[in-house]
């Protein structure tokens, strides 16, 4: 209102009329450039909400003109990588995997893209460190159940274990609980423990040996050291897969078990199944 | 206040500063300074060092894409940056003890703005004349012969601008590759940028800020108060020899009045365009060229030399009774410059002391607890090791890896078919894998815990290094 408009005397410009203990704003115009300034970022910032995704619609934000996107951004990330490594991928897949080991540097590019590959699909189920759990093979050691040569490490990666694959690794163990006696089964999970140097008396190992050769060795060999054709568990070392304990061994010979490991062929591809090979192969227990 | 009086303005318009040539003991001292100092900075980067096949030949470079300094015979990686922090601590306990000791002699002599405009000068004072003339084309109005005059000297600037800002990338790529590529319009868009930013800062700041930098951008004048005290030497002129100050000096007064004939030599040679005859003042470099200028009267005049120089403000009184003052060196060696120097030499002994102990072979050893421990099919035990082999060398290096304890254990190498030797190529750390084996009879499998050593040799130079580590047992219970 023209009324209330007051002007400051020692400067000549009106006040805002906002007055704290006797002090006054003045009202000066904002700079020039500085309204300008402003004036252009409004510009500019039409000008961007056409060009990059800004507008929120019903179902998504209007896509802008130049069709960025940030998963668009992460795809080409994730291609340019790609791309830098392609040489080393083809020179993966055309390998001989049993002489990784000439070619240093397509190795440990092979372990450390394994690596990745173990941490993303195969930790879950091995662990972190490749450990293992009760029921899941520990790979840092030098027991396999279907052969640790890398082509072998490669063939069970790619079509599993006791999946639907033709290909697939596949045995399966009968439950014994149907035909054996209680005393029986006892007796063979004494001797299989003797295999690698539990303690058992003289009648008990007559026993569970006898029960041991009728119905375990075909498959776990006479002197219990396992078949890997078969996939059949060596007995008499120092590494159970479902746990040292009779209790554990005991509840195999009854009911059976059967483990699965999905087959990967259709999941990953053939660098990264000989990528994870190569690393499983690394970690310890890798055969020639 | 009278209400027609406009608000002072917080703006001063820079006042043109027109450098008189002067000779003198200072003016040749900066110049000997200026040649090192530039001579330095614009050869360096062609010094070249062999470091054998696979390392750069540069001696002094910062290799950022590798993150490697090298500098002649010392190669610097990044976890061990603490000598460049240690160098930034000397150089700043260093500038404090000249500073303490001498007052701004980094600024009127090293600094990189005051030699640069310098030269800047130099070349003005070549192409447009000294003071006389350039005050003169200043006040010319636009012509042919101001303009010609004009262009040859910013081009004559733009080139060493460019030289600057070219000189300053080469300490951080191979210089001559990088001279070739850039020759061919093929090096990298940041070679050009950083050329062409530091081009542009050099030219402004050299030919046109020149003393604003110093009053208005630069910390240092502030700080500088704080380093200073009564016994720094500093530049101040002697009032009580030069007043009152007189022009007159065939006139009867003349006999009552001091030194000072007020010619202003001392004020046309003053790059900052000072008075120094107002005392201390945050603006002066102490560059010394008014001492020059100012002897150079006194010479002529037949006046003893000094009216304007170096002394210690705590001497004033002790100068004005006549009396001798305290001799220069108490005022250099002194409590506070002792504890800088001290301070400093620690610094620099500590460095030099690190890096003579520096082992040649950097080895880590870290313990892989995802598990503890593999049993293994036989009831060994074994744990995984990852080892961690630095070679700093230009060439690739084979070292023997193996372990000592007071007990059973075996170590195995991954990948390596029994051997225990691996070789790490140039200039890189080798991660290798190695496995520590305890048999199910031997202590360590059932020990709780087992301490051992790893032992790692160069087998060409036979120097050792070790680390001390421990190896998990079997739980037993």
């Amino acid at each position: 209102m023209p009324d209330n408009k007051e002007i400051d005397q020692l400067s000549g410009v009106e006040t805002t009329g906002h007055e704290w203990d006797g002090l006054k704003e003045l009202n000066n115009p904002l700079p020039r450039w500085w309204l300008w300034t402003f004036y252009i970022t409004i510009i500019w910032g039409i000008g961007y909400t056409i060009a990059y995704p800004a507008w929120p619609m019903v179902n998504k934000a209007t896509a802008g003109l130049l069709g960025w996107s940030s998963r668009g951004e992460v795809a080409e990330d994730i291609k340019a990588h790609e791309d830098k490594n392609q040489a080393l991928v083809a020179e993966l897949v055309a390998a001989d995997m049993t002489d990784l080991a000439a070619t240093p540097d397509l190795r440990r590019y092979a372990v450390a893209r394994g690596a990745s590959v173990f941490r993303a699909f195969c930790s879950q189920c091995h662990g972190s460190g490749a450990a293992g759990a009760t029921g899941y093979p520990n790979l840092l050691d030098d027991d396999w159940l279907w052969g640790g040569s890398i082509d072998e490490i490669a063939a069970t990666v790619r079509y599993g274990i006791r999946t639907e694959n033709d290909d697939a690794r596949f045995s399966e163990m009968p439950a014994f609980g149907d035909f054996l006696e209680e005393a029986e089964i006892d007796a063979v999970v004494k001797y299989v423990f003797s295999l690698s140097g539990g303690s058992i008396d003289q009648a008990t190992l007559e026993t569970g040996r006898q029960v041991f050769l009728d119905g375990c060795a075909s498959c776990h060999g006479d002197s219990g050291l396992g078949d890997r054709d078969q996939g059949a568990p060596n007995l008499a070392d120092a590494i159970w897969l479902y746990g040292n304990d009779p209790e554990a061994v005991k509840t195999t010979v009854k009911y059976s078990r059967f483990g699965v490991m999905p087959g990967w062929d259709e999941r990953l591809s053939e660098a990264d199944i000989r990528a994870v090979s190569a690393y499983v192969h690394s970690l310890g227990g890798g055969e020639e | 206040m009278s209400t027609t009086d406009p608000a002072p303005s917080l703006y001063a318009a820079r006042v043109p500063i027109f450098p008189r040539r002067v000779s003198g003991w200072f003016r040749r001292f900066k110049w000997v300074v200026m040649i090192v100092t530039l001579g330095i900075y614009y050869l360096t980067p062609w010094i070249r060092w062999d470091r054998g096949p696979s390392l750069p030949d540069q001696a002094v470079l910062v290799d950022l894409a590798h993150r490697r300094f090298y500098f002649f015979w010392i190669e610097i990686w990044p976890d061990e940056f603490y000598f460049v922090a240690g160098l930034l601590v000397m150089a700043g306990l260093g500038l404090f003890l000249f500073t303490s000791a001498l007052g701004r002699v980094w600024c009127g002599y090293a600094c990189p703005q005051t030699v640069w405009t310098d030269l800047f000068i130099l070349v003005e004072r070549w192409i447009e004349g000294d003071r006389n003339a350039r005050v003169r084309l200043h006040k010319a109005p636009w012509s042919l012969r101001k303009f010609r005059l004009r262009i040859t000297k910013w081009t004559s600037w733009l080139i060493i601008s460019l030289a600057t800002g070219g000189a300053w990338v080469f300490y951080f790529t191979d210089a001559p590759d990088l001279a070739r590529d850039m020759l061919a319009f093929g090096a990298h868009p940041v070679a050009y940028t950083t050329i062409a930013i530091l081009t542009g800062t050099t030219f402004l700041f050299g030919g046109f800020a020149r003393e604003q930098v110093c009053m208005y951008m630069c910390p240092w004048p502030r700080i500088q108060g704080a380093m200073m005290d009564q016994e720094t030497l500093t530049i101040a002129y002697r009032d009580w020899r030069g007043e009152p100050r007189s022009k007159h000096r065939k006139t009867e007064q003349a006999k009552s009045a001091g030194d000072c004939v007020d010619c202003m030599a001392c004020v046309n040679v003053c790059p900052m365009g000072i008075d120094i005859r107002d005392g201390q003042q945050m603006e002066c470099i102490t560059c010394g060229l008014c001492i020059d200028a100012c002897d150079d009267i006194m010479k002529r005049l037949g006046k003893p030399t000094g009216l304007i120089g170096y002394l210690a403000l705590s001497d004033e009184a002790a100068e004005r009774s006549g009396s001798t003052p305290t001799p220069i060196w108490k005022h250099v060696l002194r409590p506070r410059t002792i504890l800088y120097t001290t301070l400093w030499s620690l610094v620099g002994i500590g460095l030099v002391y690190a890096l003579f102990i520096r082992s040649d072979i950097d080895l880590t050893v870290s313990p892989q607890r995802n598990p503890t421990f593999v049993t293994l099919s036989d009831g060994s035990i074994r744990n995984i090791y990852d080892v961690r082999l630095r070679n700093q060398s230009g060439n690739a290096r084979e070292f023997h890896i193996h372990l000592s304890s007071d007990t059973i254990l075996r170590i195995e190498l991954e990948g390596t078919e029994q051997s225990q030797s691996v070789v790490v190529p140039a200039d890189s750390i080798l991660l290798q894998r190695v496995y520590v084996t305890a048999r199910p009879q031997d202590p360590a499998a059932t020990a709780d815990v087992t301490e051992f050593r790893f032992w790692v040799e160069d087998l060409d130079s036979g120097s050792r290094a070790f680390k001390d580590t421990t190896f998990n047992g079997k739980d037993t219970e």
